[in-house]
C-alpha cells in the first residue's frame, strides 16, 4: 500500500514551500489585497520554477508529470495563500485545452500558458447560480455574445473558455481576449488576492472547444479534475490556519495562563485538526482518482472538494476565533485565510452543488448495476 | 498512489487467506456477518465461547494466533503490517477472537513489559491458545477519566498484599480467568505515585463479580469486588508505586483500529435512503431537504476510511502511523449518534419501534442510537480523546491540576 506522494513527488512539494516562503510572504499576498493588482513577477518566478507547466505535456513546453506532482505543489500555493491565477490558469484553462482542444488550439495556448505568458480563464456563470438552463450567451458562426460574471481572473486573463449555447444545445467555445468585441469590468470581491470580473463578448470571434453539445458534460469533466486539484489548496490553507491559531494559543496569555490551556480553546483547535484530517485524507482519495483515471473520480472529487471546503472554512474561521480581537484587525493575517477560505467555496460552484453531486453519485453507486 | 500490496505482503496475504479458507469455522459466517436475521434461534443454540476457544486454539496450533507477539510466547514474531493483512483476511471470524482480544491486546503486552520470565512462561502460552481469558480491572465508580483517582486499596500483610475495592466496566470478568489490577498502595503521596499494578487469579476468594445492567437493557460489563483478597507479592507487575507508569504500556497497546477504519453507519444509512420513501413520494435520497446533512456524514466516513489507509502506508513502510489515527473514535461515535437519530426521524412516528420485524433495517438505527452514547464514553470521552489531540498532537499545554502535587488522602472528593 502506498497510499501517500512518493519521495520524489515530495521533493516537488519541499521545493514549491521553499520557494513560496522565499517569495510569497503574506506582506506579498497583502499587496494585491490593498490594490496593488496582479503580481507579474512572482507569476513569471513561478513559471520559471516550472509549477504551472507540471501537468502540461513537454511537447507543450510543460514538464510533462502527473496530477499528483501538480497536488502536491497547489498544497503550498493553497498554504501561501499565492495570489495568483492558477484554478483559473492551470486547473481549468489549461485543462480544458489540454483534454478537448485540437492539436492546433494545444499547440497555440499550453506552450504560452505553461510559461505564464498567457493566462486563461473559465467564464461559465452568468450572474447566478449555474445550472444546465441558466445559461444566455450565444456562439454561432465563429461569433460569441454575452456577458459572463463574475468570472475569476477575468481582469487579467489573455484567453477565456466560455459555456454558450449553440443552438438548442451547449458548447465550450475558446475565446483569445484580446480583440475588439470584448469588454472588461473589474469586480469588488471578498478576496482581492485573487480578482473577479464582468466579460462582456460582443460579436468576439470565437472558436468551438470540443464537440458541439457536449459543453455541459466537458464542465463536469472539468470542474471534477479542479475540484480535487483546489482541494489540495484548501487543505493547504486550512493547516496553516490551523497552525497560526496553536502558535497563538501558546503564545497569548490571559487569565495568568497561555489561552491554548484552556479546554475551550484546546477542543476548538482539536476539531480543527479533526476536519482538517479529514479533508487531507478525502483529498488523498481525489488525487489517487485523478492521477489513474480511475471511473470514480466523480464521487472521490465531490468528496474531497466538500471535505476541503468544510475543513478550510472551519479552521480560518475558529482560527480568528482564537486570535480574539486581535484576529479582526486588518494588521493580523487571520482575515487573509477567512477571505481565501470563502472564496475557494465559492469557486467551481458553492458547497450545496457539491453537495448534491456527491449525494446523486453516491446513491447511484449504491444502485445494483442493471441487469 | 496506490492501494496495492508490496510483493511480500501479497505472498503474506495468500498464504493467509490459504488457511482461512481451509480452516475457517464457515457454518459460522451466517451469524457472524449478521447477515442471517431469522436465525437468532440456532445462533441461540451454538456455544459461541467453545467455538470461539476452538478458532483461536487452531490458530495458535497453525501458527497464526497473537502474530505480533514473539514465537516463544505463543505469538509468530509478525510485523505490524502482516497483523493488519491478517485481521483483514480474518475478516468476520476475527469477531470469534472477541473475548481474548483484551488479554492479547492489552493484558498479554502488560504482563510481556513488566512480569518475570517465569510469569510470562507460564501466563503468555495458554493465553495465545485461546485457553485463559484475562480482564482489566482500571476503572472505578469514582475513576474513569481521572484513573489515577481510583481507590481501591492493596495493603502488603509480609510477602502477600490486601486488597479491598471496587472495579468497574470490566468486560469479561464473569468468564476471565486472569486479570490485570491497578491499586493504590500509597495514599499519602501524590495521587500517580501511590499506584501499584498486580495480575490476579480470578478465581481467587475474595472477588466477586457482577454483571452490570447498562442504560440500552443489556449486559456487557461488570463490577468486579475485592473483599480481603490476598495476592503474593511475586503476582506484582513493576515496583511499587509505579502502577502508572505500568498501565500506560497497557493503554498504549489498545487495539489500534488500524485497517478498518471505525464504521459511522453511513453505509446502512445511505442503503436505507435510497430503499425508503420519501416525504413528496420518490426515494428519501431525493429529498434536497436531507442532502447537505447526507453529504456532511459521507465525508466523514470516507474520511476515516481514507486516513486509516494513510497508517497503513505507513505500516507497510515499517514507520510508525502518524497521530492522525487518533480522530478515528472521536470522529465515529458522534457520526453513528446523530445518524441514528436521523434515520429514526425519517421512520416518522415508526421510528420508535425496536422490533426488528417492524423497524426500518431490522431496528439497525434503533440499535445504534441506544449503544452509540457508550462508544462516546468508552476507551476515552470524547473530552479526553480532544484533549490528546490538542496536547499530544498539537503540542498545548496540559490542563491545570490542583491536585497534581497534593497526597492522595488530602485531594477532596466532594463539592
Amino acid at each position: 500500500m502506498q497510499f501517500d506522494f512518493n519521495e520524489q513527488q515530495n521533493e516537488f512539494r519541499q521545493e514549491a514551500r521553499r520557494f513560496l516562503a522565499a517569495e510569497c510572504s503574506t506582506e506579498r499576498v497583502r499587496k494585491a489585497l490593498e490594490g496593488g493588482g496582479f503580481d507579474r513577477q512572482l507569476w513569471q518566478g513561478v513559471a520559471e520554477m516550472g509549477f504551472l507547466g507540471i501537468a502540461i505535456p513537454e511537447e507543450h513546453g510543460g514538464l510533462g508529470l502527473g496530477y499528483l506532482e501538480l497536488c502536491a505543489v497547489a498544497e503550498e500555493f493553497g498554504r501561501a495563500l499565492a495570489p495568483l491565477p492558477i484554478v483559473s490558469s492551470i486547473y481549468l484553462a489549461a485543462e480544458a485545452i489540454k483534454s478537448f482542444g485540437t492539436p492546433e488550439q494545444q499547440a497555440a495556448w499550453l506552450p504560452r500558458i505553461a510559461a505564464g505568458a498567457a493566462i486563461g480563464c473559465l467564464a461559465s456563470v452568468e450572474g447566478e447560480r449555474l445550472t444546465e438552463k441558466s445559461t444566455r450567451a450565444t456562439f454561432a458562426n465563429g461569433t460569441l455574445n454575452g456577458a459572463k460574471l463574475p468570472v475569476l481572473d477575468g481582469d487579467i486573463a489573455d484567453v477565456a473558455i466560455v459555456l454558450a449555447k449553440e443552438g438548442d444545445s451547449l458548447s465550450l467555445v475558446l475565446v483569445d481576449l484580446a480583440q475588439d468585441g470584448i469588454a472588461r469590468r473589474t469586480l469588488d470581491t471578498l478576496d482581492p488576492t485573487r480578482g473577479q470580473a464582468e466579460l462582456t463578448f460582443t460579436n468576439a470571434a470565437a472558436e468551438r472547444l470540443g464537440d458541439r453539445g457536449e459543453g455541459w458534460a466537458m464542465l463536469q469533466t472539468l470542474l471534477d479534475r479542479a475540484a480535487v486539484l483546489v482541494a489540495f489548496e484548501q487543505i493547504g490553507g486550512a493547516d496553516r490556519a490551523l497552525e497560526m491559531g496553536r502558535d497563538y494559543a501558546l503564545e497569548r496569555m490571559a487569565f495568568g495562563r497561555q489561552i491554548g490551556s484552556f479546554q475551550a480553546i484546546k477542543h476548538m483547535l482539536a476539531d480543527m485538526y479533526v476536519s482538517a484530517t479529514l479533508a487531507r485524507s478525502n483529498a488523498y482519495y481525489g488525487a489517487w482518482a485523478l492521477s489513474t483515471g480511475a471511473a470514480e473520480l466523480p464521487r472521490a472529487a465531490a468528496t474531497a472538494r466538500v471535505s476541503a471546503t468544510n475543513a478550510f472554512r472551519h479552521c480560518a474561521k475558529n482560527n480568528v476565533q482564537v486570535h480574539g480581537g486581535m484576529g479582526f484587525t486588518w494588521q493580523m493575517d487571520c482575515h487573509l485565510f477567512y477571505r481565501r477560505s470563502n472564496q475557494l467555496a465559492l469557486a467551481l460552484g458553492s458547497q450545496p452543488d457539491w453537495e448534491e453531486k456527491l449525494v446523486t453519485r453516491l446513491a447511484a453507486a449504491n444502485e445494483p448495476l442493471a441487469a | 498512489m496506490n492501494f496495492d500490496d508490496t510483493p511480500e505482503e501479497a505472498a503474506f496475504r495468500a498464504e493467509a487467506r490459504a488457511w482461512i479458507d481451509a480452516n475457517a469455522p464457515k457454518h459460522l459466517h451466517p451469524i457472524l456477518s449478521g447477515s442471517g436475521f431469522g436465525t437468532s434461534a440456532e445462533a441461540g443454540e451454538i456455544d459461541m465461547l467453545a467455538e470461539a476457544k476452538k478458532w483461536q486454539k487452531a490458530k495458535r496450533d497453525a501458527g497464526w494466533a497473537c502474530l505480533h507477539w514473539p514465537k516463544e510466547y505463543g505469538g509468530r514474531g509478525a510485523s505490524p503490517m502482516e497483523r493488519v493483512i491478517w485481521n483483514q483476511e480474518e475478516g468476520v471470524y476475527a469477531q470469534l477472537s472477541f473475548t481474548f482480544i483484551i488479554g492479547q491486546g492489552m493484558c498479554g503486552p502488560t504482563v510481556m513489559a513488566w512480569g518475570s520470565e517465569e510469569d510470562k512462561q507460564r501466563l503468555l502460552p495458554p493465553l495465545a491458545a485461546g485457553e485463559d481469558i484475562w480482564c482489566q480491572m482500571f476503572s472505578e465508580p469514582a475513576a474513569g477519566s481521572d484513573l489515577a483517582g481510583l481507590r481501591t486499596r492493596a495493603v502488603q500483610d509480609g510477602d502477600e498484599w490486601v486488597v479491598n475495592g471496587s472495579k468497574i466496566w470490566t468486560s469479561g470478568a464473569h468468564i476471565s480467568q486472569y486479570g490485570i489490577l491497578l491499586t493504590r498502595t500509597d495514599p499519602t503521596v501524590a495521587k500517580h505515585k501511590g499506584l501499584t499494578m498486580f495480575w490476579v487469579d480470578m478465581r481467587s476468594p475474595g472477588i466477586e463479580v457482577r454483571p452490570i445492567l447498562q442504560a440500552h437493557g443489556q449486559s456487557g460489563f461488570n463490577e468486579v469486588f475485592f473483599t480481603d483478597l490476598r495476592i503474593p507479592d511475586s503476582q506484582r507487575l513493576g515496583a511499587v508505586g509505579n502502577g502508572w507508569n505500568v498501565s500506560l504500556t497497557t493503554l498504549m497497546n489498545e487495539r489500534l483500529s488500524i485497517g478498518s477504519g471505525m464504521s459511522t453507519g453511513f453505509e446502512p444509512l445511505l442503503d436505507y435512503a435510497t430503499r425508503a420513501p420519501g416525504p413528496s413520494g420518490g426515494r428519501l435520497v431525493d429529498d434536497p431537504s436531507i442532502r447537505s446533512k447526507l453529504a456532511d456524514w459521507a465525508t466523514k466516513a470516507s474520511g476515516l476510511k481514507y486516513t486509516s489507509m494513510r497508517a497503513l502506508t505507513a505500516l507497510s513502510k515499517g514507520e510508525q502511523p502518524g497521530p492522525e489515527n487518533s480522530i478515528g473514535k472521536l470522529v465515529a461515535g458522534s457520526t453513528m449518534q446523530d445518524i441514528a437519530m436521523f434515520a429514526l426521524d425519517q421512520q416518522g412516528e415508526m421510528g420508535v419501534l425496536t422490533d426488528p420485524e417492524l423497524a426500518a433495517h431490522a431496528a439497525r438505527f434503533q440499535q445504534t442510537l441506544m449503544r452509540s452514547p457508550a462508544t462516546r464514553i468508552e476507551g476515552g470521552t470524547d473530552e479526553i480523546l480532544r484533549n490528546i489531540i490538542a496536547e499530544r498532537v498539537l503540542g498545548l499545554p496540559g490542563d491545570v491540576r490542583v491536585d497534581k502535587d497534593v497526597p492522595f488522602e488530602k485531594i477532596p472528593t466532594r463539592a
